[in-house]
Formats: structure tokens, C-alpha cells, sequence
């Protein structure tokens, strides 16, 4: 099921989520503050997805959409199993909240503190017919399991020459910066698990993604790491489509049309990237393309190579350390298919070579400042 | 609750099966590398049976515990017999530590510090351990432990500098509130991801012994830290080369929603030393200072002076919510924490002792409180008006010294916050020294 192009009749809202309340109820894991320099006084309009005979649709956040999500993939698939450290009692982000009450102790659990363990255990309920979908609290805590992930879980259908797989098979973890995070609540690990083959990662941006992205996550045959912004769990709402629906993997979406840039990005950063190109679009009179990957393995090369060969400059954008980083790999892949086309080196606005630093955070972060200059430095190439 | 129903007051380390059978590995403070008979006998310290028969748990390690509620010794041998004022000041530190986490934690509900961690309940396991301890132990901790910095010397000033992430935070404000570390006391650097520093304290032991230092390292950690591989890493490398690190667990029944018996099954996290590991183990109160203080100085010992490993899981209950991103109303009723609060308050068993020799009175304790209640306001007025440190920080420490690209993007940084000099909070931040 396809996106059309950009339809902006509805838009995506982010509520103010600035100030720390003492209401005990609305307490998220470390996701209570956000500063974005510039952030608060400039509105941001961010085009709503459309999802075509989607029906009725019902205001949610982000962590409302991936519970809704995994909601009905218990409810359509009675093989389905969600579990991860606190994931009975709803999780630290609340996206399991009442799925244990709706399908039982059985199939929405509690595991015992052991990512190494969630991510075998995954794997081997998925290889044994059932469908897994397993939360790892923060993606930073993804590492204990990386053996499991990169090692078996990628590796499971090539090695046995495509008679096992273990693609029923989905880790769902938060990432990326919240604005106090520190090192390790805040990294964004995605090129460590795209350099991956077999593998399939993704990223969405707004609820209505999210949901489409996770079940068709859940649904591939493939394992997939799927990594939820938690910057935007409560603070970005939509009127979600409350039915089934699934957004194609390995698709990108064109945002916004554009003639004059290309900007790439996914996740969290996209509210970012849409700052910058509003912000060039007022100051400079730009017509910025905007494109979210949603996918990071296997990248939507076509629809990149397709936009850039139109506005001949290309800017890559990413919370994660520049070095090394999966902008480096759009940004060669690009030069291989359109070295002619381009009109001005492709740029990467990421975070520095740094393990991601509490008080510093605002500076570290590829904000929409920097992303505005890269712009003007292409221009002006 | 119910492994707390069978008490012991001896300190008795249930031992290791290695001791107890391995017959060419006695245990002494040299590395043993025994390489002649070991593969042979191996198979001699089994007993062999011709019985059908699966083994089951029967028996559980009991809880060592010298002090009730009333603050009665028994026996009083097991008394460590403190001066009034070394007493005094135990539990004025654990008075300290439990009138500035209610503070911190406020301080955070009002948005001024961005997360706090408490240690209510567990104030004696912090005190009455590191007083077993010296300052040439090394301690790795996990979060919970701020009550063992204390009394290695770490003040007030200093944890409100590192939970405001101002220039005198020893960590320079890159890590979140409660990750202290401080090299003057002998205290690693504290990380979040759990149980990473279990076999990186095992490995520091190895090297304190390897020097030749008659010290120890001890590492804290909770019930579901030990879930992680690296627990059992670090126990099998701390077994097997007879590496002298004290295992401290604390079992404080909680991992953020998740009980213990979703945790574990079998005999808790000291079941699992004596036949699993081969590591003398004792289950302590952790709620009975002087049980804790008496396991772990016997516990310093063996590892000093016979260079092995020692295991001691300290019962306890977290009293406070996991964090300030939590809220434990969803989870658990009120009735248990009270439970806990008032039946089995550590710092309320400290008091009766007190109370009873007449070293302290009910008065003392409010002075004791204002007293803190002050120091830690002023301590917070002061970090807070202290300038954050120095934007450049950002830079260094990745590397002992920074790379070029790392160069590269300091300058890009000043550069472009010259063009938006308004737009980021730059005169917060310390200058460029
Ligand atoms: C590797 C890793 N996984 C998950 C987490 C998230 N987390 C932080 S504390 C915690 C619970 C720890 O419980 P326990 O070890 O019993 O210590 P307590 O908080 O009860 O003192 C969890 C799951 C983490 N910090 N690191």
C-alpha cells in the first residue's frame, strides 16, 4: 500500500512538550524535556501521510500509534508475542499498555533483564513458527543482543541454505536524542545494524508511520530492527487510521517537492530537516525537496537518484556521529549514480565524532541551523 | 518477604564447592596453575549414584542477621562494637543521604536538575558496606549506591555539581545526574548500561593482586543486573582465576516494574555462587547494618588475604520509585511499600541502637535534618549559578588527544555559532580557558 505524493490538507501537530509536570501520570521515560534552539516559536507544518480508503482515524501520539499497532497484530495474528524488560506493565514509554489485559501473560510478558536473551529467545520463537515482536527499552542498550542480531538472526536463512528463517522476527527499541539524555539514552545505532545484510531497518517520523511501518515490519519475512523516535512519542499527534494498514519497506517519502535541494533524513530529524526548509524557503527564497528514507536497509536509491538528478545538490542529515555514519553511504552511492548531475559537493549535517554529551547536546545536535547554512554553502558553491 | 524468613547470625559464608572438594587447589593468595592432575581428578569429586533421581532445590541459604527492628544485638558478639562517635557518624550519614535524596528528588519534580535516582531503604547496605572497606578498595557501582561515595568522602557540593552538570563536575556534564565517578576515592566512573562493569571489576581485582596490593575491588549491582550475561561472565572469570572482587548484590525485590520472581527462579542471586560458581556466598539483611558491615569486612578479608572471589546478595526493597521517569503506583500498592518503610527501616533499627545506649535523642535527628536541608539548598544555589563547562569539552576526551576531524569540527562549531550567536545559550557555558 503506497503513499501517494505529498497531500497536505492534514498536518502533523507537536504538542508543547517543554515543561516537566509533577503530575506523576505523565512522567515518560526521560522524554520529558525538549529544547530545540529556535524550536518553539517558529510553527512547524509537517504534512500528514495519506493512507488511501484508510476509514476512520482517531487522534494519536507516537507511542499510542505503535500500541495500536501491536494491537492488532495480536489481534490478527494469534502467534503473536510481545515481550522485553517491563513490557507487562505496559513499558517505560507505555506502548505495551494494555495488551497484556487484552491477550494475556502468554503472549505480552515481562523478560528477564537480558537483551542477549530477548534477541535469542526472539530469534528462536520466530524460527519455530511464531511471530516475535520484542522491545529492547533503548537503543542503546541494543549492544548485549548485537551477536544475536548481526551474527544469527541476519544470518539464519543464507546459512542454512533457505530451508530456516527467523523473518517473523521484529526488535522495536526508542532512540535518539530527547534533550537530557546523556550518552545512553541517546545514541542513534542505525548504521551499525545497516551494514548488516539480511537485515532490514527502519525509522519512521510520525504516527501515521509508525503504525504502517511496524506492521508491515512485523509482517516481513525478514528480521527487522525498527527504531522508534522517542522525541516524538508524546509529542508529535495525528489522526491515525485506526484500521489495518501497512506502509511498503524500502520505500521512501517525498515530504515535500522541491526544485532547488535535495534534503534526506529519517525519524526524529525530519521535524528538524522540514525547519530548515522552511526557514530557506522564507529567507531564501528556496524550494527545498525533502525526503524521509523510513527505510534505512534496503534504501530507496531510486527515489534519492531521482530527486537529485532534478535539483543537482544533496544534503544528508543524522543525529549519529558523521564518521561512518549511513549518510556516508547515501552520499557515495549518490556520487557513483549522479556525479554529472551534481552541482555542488553532497553535504552531511550529522552529529560529531563524539559519544553523545549531556550538557552539550544543543551544540552536538545537527540542528536546523546547521542544515540552514549546509543549504546556503550549496547554493552558494 | 518469604526469603527473609529464615535469619542465621553467624557470619558464614556458605563455601565454595571448589574449596571444599578440589583437593589441588588450595586456595591461597598466589595465582594457582596447577597443571599436572587437575583433568584427572576431575571426575573424583563426584560421588556416584545409582539412583534415578533429578535434583531439586531443598535447601536455601539463609539470611544472615544480627539486629531486629528494636535495635537488639543478638548474639552481641556480633555487635562490631563502635565508638559512640564512629556510630554517630554512620547513621548521621545515612540521615544525610536520605534527607538529600528527598530534596534532589524534588528538585528534579520542579525541573531544576533533569533526573535523580534515591536510595530509600537502602541506606544501611550503602554505609555498612563501605565501612567495611578501605580506600585502596576499588569500587565499581552500578547508580544506587551515592551513600558509598559519601562516606569515602564524596560531599554534598560535589553530587550537586555533577546532577546540575555545571564546570565542577568532576564528569565535565556529559553524563546524566547520578553517573558519579571520582578517582580521589578510589570510585570508577559510573555507566549506564547494566552489568558492563561486573567483569571490568573482576579484572581490576586481578590487577590489584596482580601488583601485589593488599586490597580489593567490590562492585554493586542490583537483582536484575544480574540477569545479564556479564554477570555471568564476570563470576566465572572471578572463580576461575581467583580474581579477589566482592560481588555485592542488592535485592531490593524491584527492576524498575519488574519483581523478583520474574527475575529469577531457584535460589535467589546466592544460590547461584557456591555450586554454580564456585564463590563463597552469603544472603545478608540488608536492612541490618551491622550484618551488612560484618559480611562485608569478612568478605574484604578472604578476598585480601586468600586472593578470592566473594558473593553476598544483601536483601533489601526499593522504597523509592526506580527514577524520576517513574512512576512504581502502577505496579505496586502502597501496603508493601509501607511494609517495608516501617517494619523493616533500616535507618529506624540504627536510631533504637542509638536510642538505647543514649547516644542519640528523637531532637537530634530534626537538627540533623535541618542541618542537611540547609547544606544541600546552599550547595544547589551555588551549582546552579555556576557557568556549565566549557563548550570545547564537547571535543575532548574522546581520544587522550583529539583527532583531526575532531579539530575539524570544534572549529566548524565556533564558526558557525559566531553566525547565531543568540540562538544558543553560549554565556551559560564556561569560556575557552
Ligand atoms: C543493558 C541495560 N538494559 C536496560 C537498562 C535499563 N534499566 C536501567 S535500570 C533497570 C533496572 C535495574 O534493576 P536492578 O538491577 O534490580 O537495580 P535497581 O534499580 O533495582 O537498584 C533497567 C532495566 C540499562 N540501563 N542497561
Amino acid at each position: 500500500m503506497m503513499l501517494s505524493k505529498n497531500l497536505t490538507q492534514s498536518l502533523l501537530r507537536y504538542t508543547s512538550n517543554g515543561a516537566i509536570t509533577k503530575n506523576a501520570s505523565s512522567r515518560g521515560f526521560h522524554t520529558s524535556k525538549v529544547l530545540l534552539a529556535g524550536g518553539p516559536s517558529t510553527p512547524i507544518n509537517y504534512p500528514s501521510l495519506e493512507i488511501p480508503n484508510a476509514g476512520e482515524t482517531q487522534k494519536m501520539n507516537l507511542f499510542q500509534a505503535i500500541n495500536n499497532a501491536m494491537d492488532i497484530s495480536l489481534r490478527t495474528d494469534e502467534k503473536a508475542c510481545v515481550f522485553g524488560e517491563d513490557v507487562g506493565f505496559g513499558g517505560v514509554f507505555r506502548c505495551s499498555v494494555d495488551l497484556r489485559n487484552k491477550y494475556g501473560a502468554k503472549r505480552v510478558f515481562n523478560t528477564p533483564l537480558c537483551e542477549q536473551g530477548i534477541a535469542g529467545f526472539a530469534i528462536g520463537l520466530a524460527a519455530q513458527g511464531a511471530t516475535a515482536i520484542a522491545e529492547i527499552q533503548f537503543a542503546d542498550y541494543i549492544f548485549p543482543a548485537f551477536d544475536q542480531i548481526v551474527n544469527e538472526a541476519a544470518k539464519y536463512r543464507y546459512r542454512s541454505g533457505g530451508q530456516f528463517d527467523c523473518g517473523s522476527l521484529t526488535f522495536r527499541s526508542p532512540y535518539g536524542a530527547v534533550g537530557h539524555g546523556g550518552h545512553y539514552h541517546s545514541q542513534s545505532p542505525e548504521s551499525y545494524f545497516a551494514q548488516t545484510p539480511g537485515l532490514k531497518v527502519v525509522m519512521p517520523a510520525t504516527p501515521i508511520e509508525a503504525k504502517g511501518l511496524l506492521l508491515a515490519s512485523i509482517r516481513d519475512k525478514n528480521p527487522v530492527v525498527f527504531f522508534e523516535p522517542k522525541l516524538l512519542y508524546r509529542s508529535a499527534v495525528e489522526d491515525v487510521p485506526i484500521g489495518d494498514y501497512e506502509i511498503e519497506l524500502g520505500r521512501a517519502r517525498i515530504v515535500q517537492e522541491g526544485s532547488d535541494l535535495t534534503l534526506v533524513g529519517w525519524g526524529a530529524q525530519m521535524k528538524v530537516l522540514m525547519q530548515a526548509a522552511q526557514m530557506a524557503k522564507e529567507k531564501l527564497g528556496l524550494s527545498i525537496e525533502l525526503i524521509d528514507l523510513r527505510t534505512i536497509l534496503p534504501w530507496d536509491v531510486e527515489c534519492v537518484e531521482k530527486s537529485v538528478k532534478k535539483t543537482g545538490r544533496l544534503i544528508i542529515s543524522h543525529e549519529a556521529p558523521k564518521t561512518g555514519g549511513w549518510a556516508a553511504e547515501i552520499s557515495s552511492a549518490i556520487q557513483e549514480r549522479c556525479f554529472l548531475h551534481l552541482e555542488s559537493p553532497i553535504q552531511r549535517v550529522c552529529g560529531y565524532d563524539t559519544p553523545f554529551p549531556l550538557i552539550f547536546e544543543k551544540f552536538y545536535l545537527p540542528d536546523h541551523l546547521k542544515n540552514f547554512e549546509a543549504i546556503k554553502k550549496s547554493i552558494n558553491y | 518477604m518469604n526469603s527473609l524468613r529464615h535469619f542465621a547470625s553467624k557470619v558464614r559464608f556458605t563455601p565454595s564447592t571448589s574449596t571444599l572438594l578440589n583437593r589441588s587447589f588450595k586456595p591461597t593468595t598466589s595465582f594457582n596453575r596447577n597443571f599436572s592432575s587437575a583433568v584427572v581428578e576431575e571426575d573424583d569429586k563426584y560421588e556416584v549414584t545409582n539412583q534415578l533421581e533429578f535434583q531439586t532445590l531443598k535447601h536455601y541459604i539463609p539470611v544472615y542477621t544480627v539486629m531486629n527492628q528494636e535495635g537488639e544485638v543478638n548474639p552481641p558478639s556480633a555487635d562490631p562494637n563502635f565508638s559512640k562517635d564512629e556510630v554517630t557518624k554512620m547513621y548521621k550519614m545515612m540521615l544525610t543521604l536520605n534527607t538529600m535524596d528527598n530534596i534532589l528528588y524534588d528538585v528534579q519534580r520542579q525541573g531544576r536538575i533533569s533526573f535523580y535516582m534515591t536510595s530509600f531503604g537502602e541506606e544501611a547496605i550503602h554505609i555498612g558496606s563501605a565501612a567495611a572497606l578501605d580506600l585502596k578498595d576499588t569500587v565499581f557501582a552500578q547508580y544506587r549506591e551515592s551513600g558509598v561515595l559519601m562516606w569515602r568522602g564524596f560531599s554534598i557540593e560535589q553530587i550537586v555539581n555533577q546532577c546540575c552538570s555545571n564546570e565542577f563536575d568532576l564528569g565535565k556534564g556529559r553524563q546524566m545526574p547520578v553517573h558519579y565517578g571520582s578517582k580521589e576515592i578510589n570510585v570508577q566512573t559510573i555507566s549506564s548500561p547494566l552489568t558492563t562493569q561486573l567483569p571490568q571489576a573482576v579484572g581490576a581485582a586481578y590487577a590489584q593482586k596482580l601488583m601485589g596490593e593488599k586490597a580489593c575491588t567490590i562492585v554493586y549491582f542490583g537483582e536484575g543486573a544480574a540477569s545479564e550475561g556479564d554477570f555471568h561472565a564476570a563470576m566465572n572469570f572471578a572463580a576461575t582465576l581467583q580474581s579477589p572482587t566482592i560481588f555485592f548484590c542488592r535485592n531490593n525485590k524491584w527492576a524498575i516494574s519488574t519483581p523478583s520472581h520474574e527475575q529469577y527462579r531457584g535460589d535467589g542471586i546466592a544460590g547461584r555462587g557456591p555450586n554454580g560458581y564456585g564463590i563463597a556466598t552469603i544472603r545478608v539483611d540488608g536492612n541490618d547494618i551491622w550484618a551488612v558491615y560484618n559480611a562485608t569486612k569478612k568478605a574484604r578479608e578472604m578476598a585480601v588475604e586468600q586472593g578470592q572471589p566473594v558473593l553476598i546478595e544483601a536483601m533489601t526493597y526499593r522504597v523509592g520509585h526506580h527514577s524520576t521517569s517513574d512512576d512504581s503506583s502502577r505496579y505496586r500498592t502502597l501496603e508493601e511499600i509501607n511494609f517495608w518503610k516501617e517494619k523493616r527501616n533500616p535507618m529506624h533499627r540504627l536510631r533504637q541502637y542509638m536510642l538505647k545506649r543514649n547516644w542519640w535523642t528523637e531532637d537530634q535527628d530534626k537538627e540533623v535534618v535541618s542541618s542537611v536541608r540547609s547544606q544541600v539548598r546552599e550547595s544547589l544555589m551555588r551549582a546552579e549559578k555556576q557557568k556549565k563547562p566549557a563548550i570545547s569539552e564537547l571535543f575532548t576526551d574522546v581520544y587522550d588527544v583529539p583527532t583531526k576531524n575532531l579539530l575539524e569540527q570544534k572549529a566548524e562549531l565556533f564558526e558557525h555559532l559566531k553566525l547565531y550567536p543568540d540562538e544558543y545559550p553560549i554565556d551559560q557555558y564556561a569560556q575557552d580557558k
